[in-house]
């Protein structure tokens, strides 16, 4: 009896549950239906006007070139902000200062000497191969006023794309329609029989059949089948389970400081080793010291506005990079390093066990693996996780298959030969020079 | 069917009405538990609301909780550098040239460092002079780290600033007064210590300062300025003569501060049917005399008038030999080996007497030794034992008002403590510069804490024109202040030392930039060579045998008398030689585990200092070794007197012991400064009476039975010449090697086959033609048995350290031992002859039990030996997971991970190289040495895995170092050279007797001496064909 009633119990519960489900997907499927309709609402507002003389475009580039290391438009970096430089200074003198800044300051000029004097006495690059137009192209790009926020929608709104209705709310609307007539249904049969019950109309008695379950449980043949069915399904599992103990595939930590690989190695393409530079010549591939991320970022101190995705804001970027500059201690309103250092904690993701030994710079620099062929993709990763199980099938897998790279290295060549003139071979696997030997890597 | 039988605990029971009875039916426990105890008052354990059940049931889920979260790996943080520095590349090794100089052990090192971490010590090739590291230069490093190391200044035992520190003592030893201010130091050989100690006394009035070495070499230095007019010692190259006469010297362990083994050794390698000749005269059966060709055993008063007498022959001056006629043989037999060789010949002694050293320098002299350089004398010993006994006096009669004392421990190492502690109490201001807590820093009022050499700056002069630069390896890891650098700051200098060592670098380097000399790390300076020039001259003129004759020191008028004087030693009954152990030297390092756990050379006994007594006194003297059930080693006890002093030591019966003479170690018995498991053994310099390394001695047996930790028993070969080959150079420049050399046969089908012949090897052979294949060989003639390459093993490797009792079971884990053997007969040869002979059962039945025991005077060998790397491993097939396999490269690995413990490979290993861990040696209190300390895990090698309990291990052949080298070349795509593979062993080995390479190069090394007619496998009869040879010893027997 008890059972029974636990058992109506809980089908009310999963009716209840699906229809709350039900409902949930439905409004939030109207929500994102709703979301691109505003959002197409915004206009794109036109570009700011050209400045009176010099082609943006091309002062664009030369910038980007040339200035873009110690300068920004619209803030202080190593140099002063250009933006209103034009206005501020007479343009002949511009033009002198920026070919050769070292001597207009030799010359005494008070204007030179003011700025000079102001950036701690560090006289800026000078630039002789740039023509009176091509600065002139420079201040037109320098001189364009800073873009209002609004423009920032219009590039969501792109990145977003995609109009018309989502799948997801098609199977909403579907799935509504069949809920009501699911209760309709209930309703109409409910009805049908209180009708009956009033106009004592007796309803048909359906026989009496053994239930599914007792029949299932006389029949012993079923049941010895079906338990060892279930055994080994769940001996598989539990195997599955075991093997995968220490097993971090997808392991994908919270950092201290939110850093995209995305950003860096995706968008800005930014060579892998470049960063992790001892993958060269060491074991390690080395999480770069903070030294090494202010090379850029100590001109680096917001992302652009096209960075931010929907996920993380702008706001949320330039706030990592804060978390940065405070770790490596830079004061970018001084523009110099304060001496108080915080070492940043990173969570290790590729964890090896200590008794297996791994080389980057025998797979990195002498067989020219590609990062991406363990780390995966890591340039589309904007948290890092772990691409391969780094289980040790996993490594001998790739030994067997991977040719070696002796083409160019001295090394090989008497090996190559001979094992060539052995095998009859001209290609050979790492398996073949040893490499799935116990010792080459556990000692 | 039951039956109704009562069974009663206590008679009481069958008095039906006992009231006891009942109430112990009721209360089953007599006395109430008293739960209070541990579950708190009552009332409190009421009002809870935990019940029986609900604890089981937390119980139960925090037992299933914590199997579920330990499925889960921990999370582990990486942390990078701020700024990284530009030389460091995390897993990169860095090298750094440095020095060691600490008073008694003098060499130019290299320091291996990861991640600015010093942890190995490798020679330095560049060094001309003292550039290899012996076992204790290699142990250094783990003293680095050692967690009794004091960590800041003290005042009487509490901390103190520096600041503080530097104050008071500037006061206190500016109010000194008229008294004397002695700065009581270690040698330091150093050019710009020197400087600011003259400096030091401008500042002050009255600094006096004295030089004092724990083990003195004081009379040598006394003759050497005597004959030449400066205090140093006589330097000699043992590479540049054939033939070596020693008269207890033991220039192969740390005579006059060591360093000679890699010349002798070359000598020694039979080269175009040519090899040395050495003969040595001693009472303790050392390094040296177990090296020798013959050795002869005599009582040190013996080898003075040896001395006298050798130079009567060989000068044709002086008095005539009062020795007895067969002792007198041997002399006159060596002397005709000295003039027949002339210039390429060599007399050292190290007997402790003025006199003998300036015979001995005479005879150099007049034979015109060619290893003999009087222009660049040895600086590395300055001690003064008249100036250490003057100071003592002068303390106690208050003439000494400030006591500095630096590198050294008086307070333990000097034979009068008990004057000088008298003394100390008379002085007003006493500093101790050390890096412990030992005796001396104890009874001084202040502790300027010192650091350690790999943590300092320094210079030091070896020789004439020998420099060498000490630089820091890693910053100073406690809040500690070298020596020279207070002293700058009590002189009221401002400058750092090193740029204090650059100024008086200044004048030394001439062109040479410092940055270079500070690479290369050692600078030698040509001396103006007046001996050369004769050489030279005499060259030019001629080689005349005797001309050394005529040369015979008319300027050395009392050479004469001092042989005289000799001659006519006497001794008053037992002879006591102290001597120093090529693990522990003088001491200063006995806190350091590695070197504690490393078995003696000769005795192979580790953890301890003991009696050497001959067997014959010993069964005079009532004194027993036995060998109990385990296999272990137990000695009795006996008291040494000295003058009154008397010390209790155990005692080992040391075959080739002189007659009337015993040995005892110094260095031990520390108590202060080092954890307990470190105080082992037994001080016995208050027997170092006078500074003289021989007393005269009455012993006596003592009560008890001392427990040695012995790896290896006093045993023979039997003459079994397949394990150590041992020849004659006579046969060896004559006969077929067949005849000295030949590989075991077996017979099949009755035709007889060379056991490495592949018609009757049950394995089918690798291809190895392929790549690499690595071979080591070691020469049983170059070995001097030194124990370098066993430290260098233990820091390559992480192998733990066990302690005492562990070793005492056997279960030592040095992956490499030197295995010593002694003979039964007088040679080695004599074992052959004599199994050879034995014929039926009652003669093996006497006979092979008479060779079990050592001979009086028996031959030593030395055999290094650690995984043979067999290329038909018998461990590898019984491995029941597959733990040890194969390499194509030659290597037989042993994966760890795998490794299930059941031991059957070191049951079927016939080699006996295997170790098993039988307890976690790490982060386990009860193996409380360095491993159990984060300080002491520093040194551990990141690219070598730290074993675990229940895990098989062995010699790797250095798979890291190999597999580095490799990859070092794949990089740069390149080959690799002859010389580039190395292992840890051969790379310290600075005698040249492991070599290790690559025999499919053709050209190498090892494949030559692969091919080398001294060449053979260890029991190669087994058929197991390993990786590792041994090259055949050969004896120089040709006499004169």
């Amino acid at each position: 009896m008890k059972q029974v009633k636990n058992r109506n119990f809980a089908s009310k519960l999963l009716v209840l549950g699906t229809v709350f489900l039900f409902t949930f997907f439905n409004t939030l499927a109207q929500e994102t239906a709703e979301a691109p309709a505003t959002e197409a609402e915004a206009q794109p507002e036109a570009a700011a006007q050209a400045s009176s003389i010099g082609d943006v475009a091309a002062g664009e580039k030369l910038f980007k070139s040339l200035c873009a290391a110690c300068h920004k438009r619209y803030k202080k970096a190593v140099g002063p902000a250009l933006f209103g430089v034009a206005d501020k200074y007479d343009r002949e003198w511009i033009y002198k200062w920026v070919k050769n800044s070292a001597e207009l300051i030799a010359s005494g000029d008070p204007q030179a000497v003011k700025i000079w004097e102001e950036y701690n006495k560090v006289s800026m690059n000078a630039f002789p191969q740039l023509s009176n137009t091509d600065i002139d192209n420079i201040l037109a790009y320098v001189m364009e006023p800073k873009p209002e926020p609004t423009a920032a929608a219009v590039t969501t709104t792109q990145t977003t794309g995609g109009g018309g209705v989502s799948s997801d709310v098609i199977l909403g609307v579907l799935a509504v329609v069949f809920l009501m007539l699911v209760i309709v249904l209930y309703l109409v049969n409910k009805t049908l029989r209180s009708f009956a019950v009033a106009n004592n109309i007796e309803l048909p008695e359906s026989p009496q059949r053994t239930p599914l379950w007792k029949a299932f449980v006389q029949n012993q043949f079923l049941v010895l089948v079906s338990a060892i069915i279930l055994l080994l399904a769940s001996g598989y599992f539990v195997y599955g389970y075991f093997m995968q103990v220490g097993i971090d595939q997808g392991y994908a930590p919270v950092q201290p400081i939110h850093y995209s690989h995305r950003i860096h190695a995706g968008e800005n393409q930014i060579e892998c080793k470049y960063c992790h530079s001892s993958a060269r010549v060491s074991k390690h591939s080395g999480i770069p010291s903070l030294n090494v991320c202010m090379n850029c970022h100590k001109s680096i101190a917001e992302v652009a506005e096209g960075t931010a995705t929907e996920e993380y804001s702008k706001e949320f970027y330039d706030g990592e990079i804060q978390k940065l500059y405070k770790a490596v201690g830079w004061d970018p309103a001084a523009q110099a390093y304060t001496g108080e250092t915080q070492p940043v904690k990173w969570v290790r993701i590729h964890n090896l066990p200590d008794f297996a030994y791994f080389n980057h710079s025998q797979h990195v620099s002498v067989a020219g693996v590609e990062c991406q062929t363990c780390h995966g993709p890591v340039e589309e990763m904007e948290i890092m996780y772990q691409n391969a199980p780094l289980t040790m099938g996993w490594c001998i897998n790739c030994h067997r298959e991977t040719n070696v790279n002796v083409a160019d290295n001295e090394y090989y060549e008497k090996i190559h030969k001979e094992l060539s003139k052995k095998y009859g071979v001209e290609q050979f696997t790492a398996a073949d020079m040893g490499g799935l030997e116990c010792g080459k890597c556990h000692y | 069917m039951s039956s109704n039988k009562k069974y009663w605990k206590s008679v009481e029971e069958l008095n039906q009405d006992s009231s006891i009875v009942e109430t112990l039916q009721q209360n089953e426990f007599v006395q109430e538990i008293p739960t209070d105890e541990f579950l708190g008052d009552k009332s409190s354990l009421e009002k809870s609301s935990t019940t029986r059940r609900d604890f089981l049931k937390y119980v139960g889920f925090s037992t299933a909780a914590a199997t579920l979260a330990a499925c889960e790996g921990p999370v582990k943080k990486s942390i990078p550098y701020v700024v990284q520095p530009e030389r460091i590349v995390p897993g990169v090794a860095n090298y750094y040239a440095t020095t060691i100089a600490d008073g008694y052990d003098f060499a130019s090192v290299l320091i291996k460092t990861r991640e600015g971490r010093p942890i190995k010590v490798e020679n330095n090739d560049l060094a001309t002079t003292n550039g290899s590291a012996n076992a204790r230069v290699h142990a250094s490093v783990l003293s680095l780290y050692d967690i009794t190391r004091l960590q800041g200044p003290k005042k009487e035992g509490k901390d103190i600033s520096w600041a503080d520190l530097d104050k008071e003592v500037a006061d206190k030893l500016k109010a000194v007064g008229g008294k004397q201010i002695v700065l009581l130091t270690q040698t330091f050989a150093s050019p710009s210590t020197s400087r600011l100690i003259e400096e030091f006394k401008g500042k002050y009035p009255n600094v006096k300062h004295v030089v004092y070495d724990a083990v003195s070499s004081s009379e040598a230095l006394d003759a050497y300025e005597k004959m030449y007019g400066e205090r140093a010692l006589a330097d000699y190259d043992f590479s540049k003569v054939n033939t070596i006469v020693s008269v207890g010297a033991d220039f192969l362990g740390d005579w006059q501060g060591g360093g000679y083994d890699s010349g002798y050794a070359k000598g020694r390698i039979p080269q175009n049917g040519k090899m040395s000749k050495h003969i040595q005269f001693e009472s303790n059966l050392s390094l040296t005399g177990a090296n020798a060709d013959k050795r002869v055993a005599v009582t040190p008063t013996d080898q003075k008038k040896i001395l006298s007498a050798l130079y009567a022959y060989v000068t044709g001056a002086g008095s005539k030999s009062t020795l007895d006629p067969n002792l007198d043989s041997e002399v006159v037999k060596a002397a005709k080996q000295i003039q027949k060789a002339g210039k390429n010949a060599v007399v050292v002694s190290g007997v402790q007497d003025v006199d003998a050293q300036l015979v001995v320098l005479a005879i150099n002299k007049a034979i015109a030794s060619k290893a003999f350089n009087a222009d660049t004398p040895r600086m590395i010993r300055q001690g003064n034992a008249k100036a250490v006994a003057q100071l003592v006096k002068d303390m106690n009669a208050g003439k000494v008002g400030g006591l500095l004392v630096a590198g050294v421990n008086p307070m333990y190492s000097l034979p009068n403590v008990d004057a000088f502690k008298s003394g100390m109490e008379k002085v007003s201001v006493s500093v101790a510069f050390s890096m412990h807590m030992d005796e001396t820093a104890e009874a001084c009022q202040y502790v300027a804490t010192t650091q350690h050499y790999l943590e300092s700056w320094g210079d030091v002069q070896f020789k004439k024109g020998s420099y060498s630069l000490m630089q820091p390896t890693i910053r100073p890891l406690f809040d500690t202040r070298q020596f020279q650098d207070t002293l700058l700051k009590w002189t009221g200098n401002q400058t750092a030392y090193v740029d204090y060592i650059k100024d008086t670098w200044s004048g030394v380097l001439g062109n040479i930039s410092w940055s270079k000399a500070l690479h290369d790390g050692v600078l030698v300076k040509p001396v103006m060579a007046k001996q050369e020039l004769t050489d030279a001259l005499a060259a030019t003129e001629g080689e005349q045998t005797n001309e050394g004759e005529a040369m015979v020191a008319s300027s050395e008028p009392n050479v004469a008398a001092a042989a005289r004087r000799l001659s006519t030693a006497k001794s008053n009954g037992m002879e006591l030689t102290l001597y120093t152990k090529t693990s522990l030297g003088d001491g200063q390092q006995a806190s350091n585990p590695w070197l504690q756990e490393m078995p003696d050379p000769i005795t192979r006994a580790s953890w301890d200092n003991y009696l050497l007594v001959s067997r014959a006194d010993a069964e005079k003297l009532g004194l027993m070794n036995e060998n109990v059930a385990n296999g272990a080693l137990n000695g009795s006890y006996a008291t040494v007197t000295v003058n009154g002093t008397s010390v209790t030591v155990p005692v080992i019966i040391q075959p080739g012991q002189a007659k009337g003479t015993v040995g005892l170690a110094l260095g031990y018995g520390k108590k202060k400064g080092l954890k307990e498991e470190m105080q082992v053994g037994v001080n016995a310099y208050p027997l170092y009476q006078d500074f003289n390394n021989v007393q005269d001695v009455t012993v006596k047996a003592a009560e008890g039975v001392h427990e040695f930790a012995c790896v290896q028993l006093h045993n023979t070969l039997m003459g079994r010449g397949d394990i150590v080959k041992e020849t004659t150079l006579e046969i060896f420049n004559t006969k077929d090697k067949h005849d000295w050399n030949s590989i075991p046969e077996v017979s099949k089908n009755h035709i007889e086959y060379e056991v490495t012949s592949p018609e009757v090897d049950l394995w089918d052979e690798f291809d190895r033609s392929v790549g690499h294949h690595f071979n080591l060989s070691i020469d049983l003639n170059a070995c001097t048995g030194c124990g370098a390459c066993v430290i260098a093993c233990h820091a390559e490797n992480n192998v733990p350290v066990v302690g005492k009792d562990e070793v005492r079971k056997s279960r030592d884990m040095h992956w490499l031992r030197i295995d010593r053997y002694y003979s039964s007969q007088e040679t080695f040869e004599g074992d052959d002859t004599k199994k050879d002979n034995i014929a039926g059962l009652g003669s093996s039945l006497s006979e092979f039990g008479e060779m079990e025991s050592a001979s009086d005077n028996p031959q030593v060998v030395f055999q290094p030996v650690m995984c043979q790397h067999c290329n038909h491993a018998p461990c590898e097939t019984v491995c029941p997971v597959a733990a040890s396999s194969h390499g194509r490269q030659g290597q037989n690995h042993m994966a760890y991970n795998r490794c299930v413990g059941t031991r059957y490979c070191a049951n079927n290993c016939p080699y006996k190289v295997r170790r098993f861990n039988w307890f976690l040696y790490n982060q386990n209190d009860e193996f409380d040495y360095h491993m159990n300390n984060d300080l002491g895990r520093m040194v551990i090698n990141p690219d070598v895995t730290v074993r675990s309990r229940g895990v098989m291990e062995k010699c790797s052949m250095c798979m890291q170092m190999t597999q580095k080298t490799i990859l070092d070349a794949k990089r740069e795509g390149r080959e690799i050279k002859d010389g580039e593979f190395k292992t840890a062993c051969s790379a310290a080995c600075s005698s040249g007797a492991i070599v290790f390479g690559d025999i499919n190069d053709k050209e190498s090394k090892v494949a030559k001496l692969k091919e080398d007619d001294r060449m053979y496998h260890l029991l190669e009869h087994v058929g197991t064909k390993p990786n590792v040879m041994y090259q055949t010893k050969v004896r120089n027997t040709s006499e004169a």
